[in-house]
């Protein structure tokens, strides 16, 4: 019984080192973005400033053009993830429950790069991007995250579970198959569209490599590159660092806080499928 | 027959939209990829071919080689740190204890979180002379700063500060996918090892670890591929102002990246690229493989 015990607390002790040792750089990072430069780095620390300076705050704003980089980060996180979930979900449908002419050589394409890093194809890709015209612009980055397999596999993975025979139900019952997609479909994906939504916002909101590539003007930066930049221009403006820092993390912090469920479920199928 | 044609055609609408973009941003640069590392080009001028010039000048380029270095190593040390802590983190938070949600989600946090502020944290809190760790360090042991870990700012600890970052940063992902796979290991090999008198630590190597395997060996395939690809991390814990980074932490991606967009060598960049093709490549061979062993 004693040791029992003994072990418990020792979970425990560990559980809490560990969990400590997550939270504490962000709550170091709150902490630090309502201080003074001079005082983020005093020793030992205070955790909760005594005088906050909310300034840091509203500074940050006019440092940087933060509300643009969000503004710009959001569309473009809308914008890719109804385009991921509309045209995977609507090629996925075909992939899983239609029968035609190609279906498998088309399918294997999508396969076959799933497991190509794109960082290998990013240069050609910009090439490409750029002989369109597409170069500084916001349409390059849509047009690289919109079109995964990551998404036509997710959902056509989830699709094939669904039994064929409610597709002939509705077929004899003269549904079309646009119809079979709106109504039946993806009314029942919901689960697999939360994952694709949640990763694909994700991924979107924290892409770095993507906008370093295709957006160098300012004005069309997205919160990652436009914190990178800040940072680099104003390095030993830790308060304002850190806010910034802050303010780039919490509407990820909110989306998986909220779906979080969706999100753990994601990994957990798609990490099973291997 | 007819039927068949057009509903041959519905299937194409429905495939249509996203494979167009599929095609376009994806197959297309991939099949350019190949040929255009065959090829001398600034981007502006007319290509010329060059045929195996490229992959003759991988041999003789030391950066290159440095940067291939850099990567294999942060690969050698990322994936058993974050493969054992990942599993170790998913065994005790898959018993039955109070908080266990809590521990989750906050285990998972730090992977969705954005690199580049999480980075920017990490910078300051094991800044050399400033930071809370190295203060703690030299408070608790009463070793100088001089000869305290320089982290990220010195030339011997950036690799090990890149590999614990990383750790840190991920190991809440893949301890989802180990909970998944304890999940589905049958609780009733536990009642027979518990009734053999195997102790906790027996059952943990007798019973979890090989009923792992096939998790473990995912995992395993996942970390090397994405350490392979590497960049952002590398980029926001140890570049400056001009995002360049040295010797000590170029890595492969960095070297595609900066011999394209910065050097505009797009034929060469394509040769790196290929390398970085070829390791996943072989990787993912291997991952097949493997996986039709596992299944027996």
């Amino acid at each position: 019984m004693a040791l029992k015990t003994v072990g418990k607390v020792a979970i425990y002790t560990l559980l809490i080192l560990i969990a400590a040792s997550m939270i504490i750089p962000f709550i170091w990072m709150i902490s630090s973005s309502l201080k003074l430069n001079k005082d983020v780095f005093s020793f030992p620390m205070q955790w909760i400033p005594e005088n906050p300076r909310w300034m840091n705050y509203s500074d940050i704003w006019t440092k940087i053009p933060l509300g643009t980089f969000i503004y710009n980060t959001a569309k473009l996180t809308v914008i890719v993830t109804i385009l991921q979930v509309l045209t995977s979900s609507f090629a996925a449908y075909a992939f899983a429950k239609l029968q035609f002419k190609g279906r498998d050589a088309l399918f294997l394409g999508y396969v076959l790069t799933i497991a190509v890093p794109w960082q290998a194809y990013m240069v050609p890709q910009f090439i490409i991007m750029r002989h369109m015209g597409l170069n500084n612009t916001h349409l390059a980055i849509i047009c690289l995250q919109a079109f995964s397999a990551f998404g036509v596999f997710l959902m056509r993975q989830f699709y094939q579970s669904i039994p064929d025979e409610l597709c002939e139900a509705a077929r004899i019952d003269g549904l079309s198959e646009y119809g079979i997609y709106a109504q039946i479909m993806l009314p029942l994906s919901k689960p697999a569209i939360s994952t694709l939504v949640i990763f694909t916002f994700v991924n979107t909101w924290n892409d770095f490599l993507g906008p370093m590539i295709y957006l160098t003007k300012t004005e069309l930066k997205t919160v990652q590159i436009g914190l990178r930049m800040f940072i680099s221009q104003y390095s030993s403006e830790y308060g304002l660092i850190m806010a910034a820092s802050v303010v780039a993390l919490l509407p990820v912090l909110v989306i998986f806080l909220s779906l979080q469920k969706y999100f753990v479920q994601g990994v957990a199928t798609s990490g099973l499928k291997g | 027959m007819k039927g068949n044609k057009r509903k041959t055609l519905i299937a194409y609408t429905f495939i249509a939209p996203n494979f167009i973009g599929f095609a376009v941003f994806t197959l297309v640069p991939l099949v350019f990829a190949l040929g255009l590392s065959f090829m001398k080009w600034d981007g502006a001028n007319p290509m010329q071919f060059a045929g195996l010039d490229n992959f003759a000048r991988l041999l003789k380029d030391s950066t290159f080689k440095r940067a291939l270095w850099n990567t294999v190593a942060y690969t050698a040390g990322v994936v058993p740190a974050t493969l054992v802590c990942s599993l170790l983190l998913a065994v005790l938070l898959n018993q039955k204890i109070r908080g266990r949600n809590f521990f989750r989600t906050v285990s998972f946090f730090p992977y969705v979180a954005s690199l580049v502020a999480v980075a920017a944290v990490w910078n300051f809190i094991f800044s050399p002379t400033k930071g809370p760790v190295n203060g703690l360090l030299n408070a608790i042991t009463g070793i100088p700063y001089s000869k305290l870990p320089g982290w990220s700012a010195s030339k011997d600890w950036a690799l090990p500060t890149a590999v614990i970052f990383s750790v840190w940063k991920n190991m809440g992902y893949y301890m989802v996918i180990y909970l998944a796979g304890l999940q589905g290991v049958n609780p009733e090999l536990y009642e027979a090892a518990a009734l053999d008198g195997a102790s906790g630590r027996q059952r943990f190597f007798h019973v979890t670890i090989p009923q792992l395997a096939p998790t473990s060996f995912f995992v395993l395939i996942m970390l090397v591929i994405s350490s392979f690809k590497v960049y952002d991390v590398f980029i926001n814990l140890f570049a400056g102002g001009d995002n360049q980074l040295n010797d000590a932490t170029r890595v492969l991606v960095y070297q595609i990246y900066n011999t394209a967009f910065r050097a505009l060598e797009f034929g060469y960049a394509s040769a790196i690229s290929m390398v970085l093709f070829l390791i996943v490549l072989c990787v993912t061979l291997v991952q097949f493989a493997g996986g039709r062993k596992l299944e027996g």
